[in-house]
């Protein structure tokens, strides 16, 4: 039996395609999210990887921002509980989840049967999110994959004190201005995403083990941050864009048994 | 109005009476009496007494953004240099007063007032403010004073930082009173009417005891009362408690509500699923979305503060005014964070709730604060769920339905595993 997660985001678009609720079989990621093609790309992508159809899908679960606006879904669940299930999927002894995406950044405590205890969202701000970043590596003449390696290369933290992402990017330009060492501004930009996403871990109680997921997890960077942060070993989810695609994929095997067993009955 | 309300259900009458308050209002400026704008937890029963007509500019405020009109009140705030950050209740008024005042002295109805949906409602002759719900009420309406050069009664009234209230607070409160009292016989130019006073008491204890049988409703599951219907009729307990207009109305929808919990008939239409306290002011602009989201969710408000916070029970007999300041002191964002917590709890468990949606208004900065330590101590004492979002009871501006929406699926997600175990 074959199943399907779709995360419309507000940054990309995820699909993953799973078999009995176990193997996958395709997950594609599209670096667009909601109100574009997106979705659509992402979905062509998974069908073509894995030579199925939407006919051969038992049941079909949505998440993301974007969750409603989809409508070959058989049900809609939010990113919270579909991120918690993917990561519970593939790190059982997961307990604090940090998901950094586009616009949101979460912090999810779960319990030891995987259940939601308590989560945190960012306000309504882009400080701490994905999107702080993309603004961050425009002006830095770089792109968003790259920024890890030039952290990495950063001789200090330069700080970047302004919250707001205007008043940051303006704070980065002056810094650049003055000649200061672009790989230490991204470590500092980098500590400051950080910071904002441990704030939210730190109100709902850390407890190992502590796993990162969304688009700025594949940011090492950032990564490295939050571990310095938080002051523990942080682990980076598997493929960790598709997490939350991953667990909508896994409650729709879970509906897809349940219609079937109202089937036969 | 000669319109007979016999036989009219809660609804129309809540709509008929709040219509005509604002008639009254009207009414009184044409007749060259005078109105009073009003904080909505300051005594009414003084100005009542000496047949003032009252007005009250959250209520008012709050109409003009569940009609959608409020950005164009705030526009105009923002324009006279009101920030952004001052409580939009203000803000749309301070709107509203100037588009008044602007009408008043040029004779011309400026464009924006005449396209707003608000209702329409005449320039105060005075105003009365009462801290006891935050102290943005004090500088709001000090402001309108100044702006408008007309009287500013003001009643202070402490905040509680331990429980139970001190004998000195309700005494300090009571000669509070008195000074309004004497401050309504000069502006006035008559003594004031004491044997008045003891009636208007009367009746806004019936008001009250009415408003109280509603809120005991929410108790039953399934429920007959969704809480978010108090978002509407509270109206007529913050303008009308001192008249007979609260009374009629909340008694006759606490009989349906009764009637109803007999008969089987419940708020939510197709099975509840989950019950969630609402604490915060509504988001008037989104009270639709809001309340559409959690009903696609098979979620029904049980618990909501606002019953308790108009529960103004006191001895109307009580001549020393110390049971009647207490009853305007207690309300539970004006005492402490432990006292505060207790009371919700209550709300909680009267509602029979399974989660709690907490609104974190950027207007209303003593209720928003508390709640994040609030919603942490609840949280410990249920283990319920809960979930905070960003809001604001009037600009438009501050809120996101998607973020909201996110939220409360997660919350009722989590409900639903909790019950699930
Ligand atoms: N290869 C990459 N290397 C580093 N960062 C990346 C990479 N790809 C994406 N990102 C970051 O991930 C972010 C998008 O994350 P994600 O795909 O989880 O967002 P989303 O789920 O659409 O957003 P949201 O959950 O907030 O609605 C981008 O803003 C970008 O900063
Ligand atoms: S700050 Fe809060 S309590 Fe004060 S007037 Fe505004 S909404 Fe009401
Ligand atoms: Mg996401």
């Amino acid at each position: 039996m074959y199943t399907m997660g779709i995360d419309v985001g507000s940054a990309s678009s995820k699909v993953v395609i799973l078999e009995d609720g176990k193997r996958i079989v395709a997950a594609e990621v599209v670096q667009v999210g909601t109100g574009s093609s997106g979705p659509q790309r992402a979905l062509e992508m998974a069908y073509k990887t894995s030579g199925l159809t939407r006919e051969d899908m038992a049941a079909v679960v949505a998440t993301g921002y974007g969750r409603f606006a989809f409508e070959d879904a058989d049900k809609q669940i939010s990113e919270i509980s579909c991120h918690a299930k993917g990561i519970f999927y593939l790190v059982p002894t997961a307990r604090t989840i940090i998901d950094i995406g586009g616009q949101d950044a979460k912090a999810i405590r779960l319990d030891s049967k995987g259940g939601v205890k308590q989560f945190f969202m960012n306000d309504k701000c882009a400080a701490g999110t994905g999107r702080f970043l993309d603004v961050m590596a425009r002006v830095l003449e770089t792109t968003v994959d790259k920024l890890a390696e030039c952290d990495e290369k950063a001789e200090e933290a330069v700080p970047i004190s302004s919250t707001c992402t205007v008043f940051a990017e303006s704070e980065v330009i002056s810094q650049l201005s003055k000649g200061v060492d672009r790989n230490s501004i991204i470590k500092g930009v980098h500590q400051s995403v950080a910071s904002k996403a441990c704030g939210l871990a730190f109100r709902g109680g850390l407890e190992d083990d502590v796993v990162m997921t969304g688009g700025v997890a594949r940011n090492a960077g950032v990564v490295r941050a939050v571990a310095r942060e938080l002051k523990r070993n942080v682990i980076v989810a598997p493929q960790p864009q598709t997490t939350g695609a991953l667990g909508a994929a896994l409650f729709a095997y879970e509906e897809a048994k349940k219609m079937k067993k109202e089937g036969l009955e | 109005m000669s319109v007979t309300t016999e036989g009219m259900k809660a609804k129309e009458l809540l709509a008929y009476y709040q219509a005509k308050a604002d008639q009254d209002a009207r009414d009184a400026k044409a007749r060259g009496d005078l109105v009073c704008w009003s904080a909505s937890v300051a005594p009414p029963e003084f100005c009542v007494t000496m047949g003032i007509a009252m007005v009250y500019p959250e209520t008012h405020a709050a109409g003009i953004g569940a009609k959608k009109g409020a950005l164009d009140m705030l526009e105009v705030a923002d324009r006279k240099g009101y920030s952004i950050d001052c409580c939009s209740y203000g803000r749309v008024n301070m709107g509203y007063m100037e588009l008044l005042k602007e009408q008043a002295i040029t004779g011309k109805t400026p464009e924006v007032l005449a396209n707003s949906p608000a209702a329409k409602v005449p320039l105060p002759d005075l105003v009365i403010t009462c801290n006891n719900i935050c102290n943005t009420l004090l500088k709001w309406y000090e402001n309108l004073a100044v702006e408008l050069d007309i009287p500013c009664i003001v009643i202070d009234v402490p905040f509680n930082h331990t429980m139970p209230i001190p004998e000195y607070a309700k005494s300090y409160i009571a000669d509070q009173f008195r000074n309004a009292i004497s401050q309504l016989e000069v502006i006035c130019g008559r003594p004031f009417d004491y044997k008045k006073f003891q009636e208007v008491r009367e009746q806004t204890q019936r008001s009250v005891y009415q408003w109280n049988r509603i809120a005991k409703m929410s108790h039953y599951k399934p429920s007959p009362l969704n809480c978010f219907d108090l978002f509407n009729y509270m109206a007529l307990i913050v303008a009308c408690r001192s008249l007979d207009y609260a009374e009629i109305t909340f008694k006759k929808f606490a009989d349906e509500l009764e009637e109803n919990l007999k008969a089987g008939v419940y708020a939510f239409k197709g099975a509840e699923k989950t019950r969630v306290t609402w604490e915060g002011i509504a988001v008037w602009p989104y009270l639709g979305h809001t309340f559409k989201s959690l009903k696609a969710l098979g979620t029904i408000m049980t618990g909501s503060a606002y019953p308790g916070l108009w529960d103004l029970s006191y001895d109307a007999h009580d001549e020393s005014l110390h049971s009647m300041a207490e009853a305007y002191t207690r309300i539970y964002i004006n005492t402490c964070l432990e006292n505060k917590v207790n009371v919700l709890l209550n709300i909680v468990n009267n509602g029979q709730c399974d989660g709690i949606v907490y609104h974190l208004n950027r207007s209303c900065k003593l209720m928003s604060f508390l709640n994040v330590e609030t919603a942490e101590i609840i949280k410990e004492k249920t283990g319920l769920p809960y979930v905070q979002f960003d809001g604001d009871q009037t600009d438009p501006r501050n809120f996101a339905p998607a973020q909201f929406d996110t939220r409360v699926q997660a919350l009722a997600e989590m409900m639903e595993a909790n019950m699930a175990e």
